[in-house]
């Protein structure tokens, strides 16, 4: 019985990849706090097994539109949307469309790493758990999958049952990461995940986004534009509130069409 | 897709999936919880609403019997005989405002300077020690202080004011106001730390002394929040029961002499409920028409101190 | 044009400046001495008061009209009694409305509303608390001077201490944890009872045992409830009435023969040991639990 779930959900991924594997579809977004218009007409497809950068300066939008592709937005009080954002060919503002699923197949790593004050197989087994699974065979099956698909288990195997919090910066961020993949997302949404870490756990980060590229669709907020070119497939440049470029990230690092990318990217603001 | 490293018999994605089907009983727990926690949230509200009706309801069957004019103005409070009985409140009033007077007398030179010293002074480490004691003696029950007034602080007094009473304003009102002390000194503390650091640096590099920092620079810009600890305090020595219940006496006499037995508007809702006074007598009504003012008098006391700290706001 | 500043007087001044600043911080000092010296006055008066009486006669004894016979047993078995209303009632009616106003509130009027009445509720005096109970719970509800209708009294006395710091310590959970548990698809009451509760459970503990030593030691309300002070049996059930360690220590403290003094005393040392004993267990959690985030 399990063979065949298997065989169902080979089938149905080469249906929808021979569709067509775009996976999120921005559609004249707009988006308010209050009276401060922050996201403006944005139209933006993004794809399967990609790594999407967004780049741009701060208070550009890159961040609230990563949110919003989770609806984590909603969280901020008096916050207003206009236009689309389609997941895998359904409207996320849709009324039937309850957030929590969304989420579930949408997961999210944050700017600075928050781990739970927990130990580290609660942190990971946590997603799971919530979402109903708690036989202890599969949760411990779980944990270890997750802690080796984000490159940790070695450093943590140990010490499992021991609060997350004794972990370093680089560390909990890659905990974060596993407790990410712990409910198999389909896209991983990453907000300027290594801003707080320093260099070192900055390339650890990068190479296991390389790494997860395979399965995953990825979309990346960065402020670092030489992290964007070495990781990403394509790049975004938002500029107060608008895409003003997007292509593929060679194109656009090597010869943008607008002329405020290339101030931007050349570092003559921001 | 997810994690196709070959050797694994299931996907968790599915398994979420064939969950969610089941979890209806998540959805009404997810609907259930904030209307039961409103629900708790509104019994504050109720306690509120029913202390004021129960107060009303009963003060105005009070007030069929005795009229609230004589209530205002007489200076007579002999509740006690059904007929020829006096129903005042003035002597209540002032013996509760005599103990407070003494208690804020004590309380806010001694509290203010325990919170100049614990803010401007004292080290990290001294605090660390000294607010502790504190808080135990904010912490030890009234009755306890109620003891310690009748049974050591007023024989004390009596050796130097040889005709101080047994009960007297006098002993109750300074113990009241040790009592009292933690709490303007921790409230005075908060409003003089929240004083930001650069305003005392920059006194200080001018020359000023810590002296002159703290009373020049800090208390002026702490005075809303250390004004509102006053009146908290008032409000506090105005509601407190024990202390002057044991050692304040139970003589309704119009008086400011500290010396004297008197009786506070708390003392004599003690003394009707520790006695017999029967339910349904004037006596009875007259502790609610007294709790009324009490109630109102606090009311005021915490309204204005919530005023005060809002309206005169310090913005760094 | 002369200087305008006169060097030489600047210091001459500020020795005396100096010298004020000394004075006044040793002042300052005795003033937060003089809590302690109290402290230590009232410990040692009430012990040396105290001894002799206090043995475990005294701990296993009725109320007598005997001094040397009197003992606290009825009061320490009520003030157990008076918790096993209070602790229930007051923590979850209490952490409720914190949850409530913290995590679902709106901010709006209403909310407002909600607030600044537990404010207010904290400053009305528990005399007051007291004449609410008698009215309501004890002549109203019909519930007698039982240890119901005197748990629920004292359960809204120290509600608004109880939500209060629940408040300050599901405030003090970061929002990035809610975030992380809202991203991986939680929803708002798995996030509130799996993150937020346990992670705020040390500070709302440790405040909630606070509140509850208050309700240990508060004798107004229950005056004014009827609550007796001489009773000769232990309370079987939550409608027996019974009485509590400071009625029966103001019952002591107000009678004339000296003996009794005494007596109160032991009561009191009963009293303050029950007390410092859970302040304790609040300070322990408080440490041991300390979280940084």
């Amino acid at each position: 019985m399990e063979l065949t779930v298997v065989k169902e959900r080979k089938n149905k991924q080469v249906e929808e990849r021979s569709e067509k594997n775009v996976v999120y579809r921005t559609k004249n977004l707009n988006l308010w706090y209050g009276e401060h218009h922050a996201l403006k007409n944005i139209d933006l497809d993004i794809y399967e097994n990609e790594v999407t950068a967004i780049i741009g300066p701060s208070g550009c939008g890159k961040s609230t539109y990563i949110k919003t592709l989770n609806r984590m937005i909603e969280l901020v009080p008096s916050v207003r949307t206009s236009g689309e954002i389609t997941y895998r060919g359904r409207n996320i503002f849709d009324k039937s469309y309850r957030v929590e699923e969304l989420r579930t197949q949408v997961g999210m790593v944050f700017q600075k790493p928050n781990p739970f004050p927990k130990s580290i197989y609660d942190n990971v087994a946590y997603g799971p758990r919530i979402h109903g699974i708690r036989d202890k065979k599969i949760l411990d099956e779980i944990v270890e999958r997750s802690l080796r698909g984000a490159a940790i288990w070695d450093e943590v195997k140990d010490r499992l049952h021991t609060n997350a919090y004794g972990l370093s910066g680089g560390q909990q961020q890659r905990l974060c990461i596993a407790r990410c993949l712990a409910i198999e997302p389909d896209v991983i949404l990453m907000d300027e995940p290594t801003s707080a870490l320093d260099p070192i756990s900055t390339l650890k980060v990068e190479e296991l986004v390389q790494e997860l590229k395979k399965n995953y669709s990825i979309i990346i907020v960065t402020h670092n534009m030489q992290q964007a070119a070495r990781i990403s497939d394509k790049t975004a440049f938002f500029l107060n509130g608008e895409v003003i470029e997007y292509s593929d990230t060679d194109k656009l690092f090597s010869n943008p069409d607008d002329k405020r990318t290339e101030d931007y990217i050349t570092g003559r603001f921001g | 897709m997810a994690m196709t490293d070959g050797n694994r018999s299931y996907s968790v994605r599915d398994m979420i999936k064939e969950n969610k089907k089941k979890q209806s009983g998540q959805q009404f727990v997810e609907w259930l919880m904030p209307k039961l926690l409103l629900l708790t949230a509104t019994i504050s509200v109720l306690t509120t609403i029913g202390i004021l009706f129960t107060l009303l309801f009963e003060t105005f069957v009070f007030f069929e019997r005795v009229s609230i004019v004589e209530f205002l103005t007489s200076k007579e409070w002999l509740p006690w005989d059904e007929k020829t009985g006096s129903f005042g409140v003035a002597p209540l009033v002032t013996g509760t405002l005599l103990t407070t007077a003494i208690a804020m007398v004590v309380a806010i030179p001694i509290g203010l300077a325990s919170a100049i010293y614990l803010s401007e002074y004292a080290s990290e480490k001294a605090r660390k020690i000294l607010k502790p004691i504190l808080e135990v003696l904010a912490g030890i029950p009234t009755i306890v202080y109620g003891f310690f007034a009748l049974t050591f602080v007023t024989p004390l007094l009596q050796k130097i004011i040889p005709n101080l009473g047994i009960f007297n304003a006098l002993s109750p009102g300074l113990v009241m106001g040790i009592m009292i002390i933690p709490m303007v000194a921790s409230l005075s503390e908060d409003a003089m730390s929240s004083v930001p650091n650069s305003i005392r640096e920059g006194a200080l590099g001018l020359g000023s002394t810590k002296l002159e920092v703290a009373l020049k620079v800090v208390l002026p810009a702490a005075t809303s929040g250390i004004a509102a600890s006053f009146m908290l305090a008032i409000s506090r020595a105005v509601g407190e029961t024990m202390i002057v219940a044991v050692a304040g006496g139970s003589s309704p006499v119009f008086t400011f002499d500290v010396t004297k037995s008197i009786q506070t508007l708390t003392a004599y809702i003690v003394q009707v409920t520790t006695g017999d006074a029967g339910y349904g007598t004037t006596v009875y009504y007259s502790i609610y028409a007294v709790g009324m003012t009490l109630f109102l008098f606090t009311l005021a006391m915490n309204l204005l101190a919530q005023y005060i700290s809002r309206r005169f706001r310090e913005e760094y | 044009m002369g200087k305008l500043i006169d060097k030489q007087r600047v210091v001459q001044h500020m020795n005396g400046r100096l010298l004020r600043n000394n004075v006044l911080k040793f002042l300052f000092f005795l003033a937060t001495l003089f809590g302690l010296i109290v402290l230590v006055v009232l410990l040692y008066r009430i012990l040396t008061q105290a001894i002799g009486w206090l043995n475990l006669d005294f701990l296993n004894n009725f109320p007598s009209r005997r001094p040397e016979n009197a003992g606290i047993k009825a009061g320490l078995v009520g003030s157990l009694w008076l918790m096993v209303i209070v602790a229930p009632v007051s923590l979850i009616l209490g952490v409720g409305t914190a949850i409530y106003l913290e995590e679902y509130a709106k901010k709006n009027r209403f909310t407002d509303f909600i607030q600044t009445n537990i404010s207010n509720l904290a400053g009305v005096p528990s005399i007051v608390f007291g004449l609410l109970g008698l009215t309501i719970f004890v002549r109203e509800l019909n519930l007698g001077r039982s240890i119901l209708a005197a748990g629920l009294t004292m359960s809204l006395l120290v509600l608004p201490v109880i939500v209060v710091a629940a408040q300050e310590a599901i405030r003090a959970v970061p929002n990035q944890l809610r975030e992380a548990s809202y991203g991986m698809g939680a929803t708002k009451w798995q996030t509130i009872y799996r993150i937020v509760l346990p992670a705020s459970i040390p500070g709302i503990l440790t405040g909630s045992i606070l509140a509850l030593s208050r309700a240990i030691g508060e004798t107004a309300p229950l005056v004014v409830l009827g609550i007796p002070t001489f009773l000769a049996y232990l309370p079987r059930g939550i409608l027996d009435t019974f009485t509590v360690m400071p009625m029966q220590i103001y019952n002591w403290t107000s009678r004339p023969q000296a003996d009794f003094q005494n007596v109160a005393a032991a009561g009191i040392v009963v009293l303050l040991v029950v007390l410092i004993f859970m302040n304790s267990i609040a300070i322990f959690i408080r440490n041991k639990f300390q979280k940084r985030y």
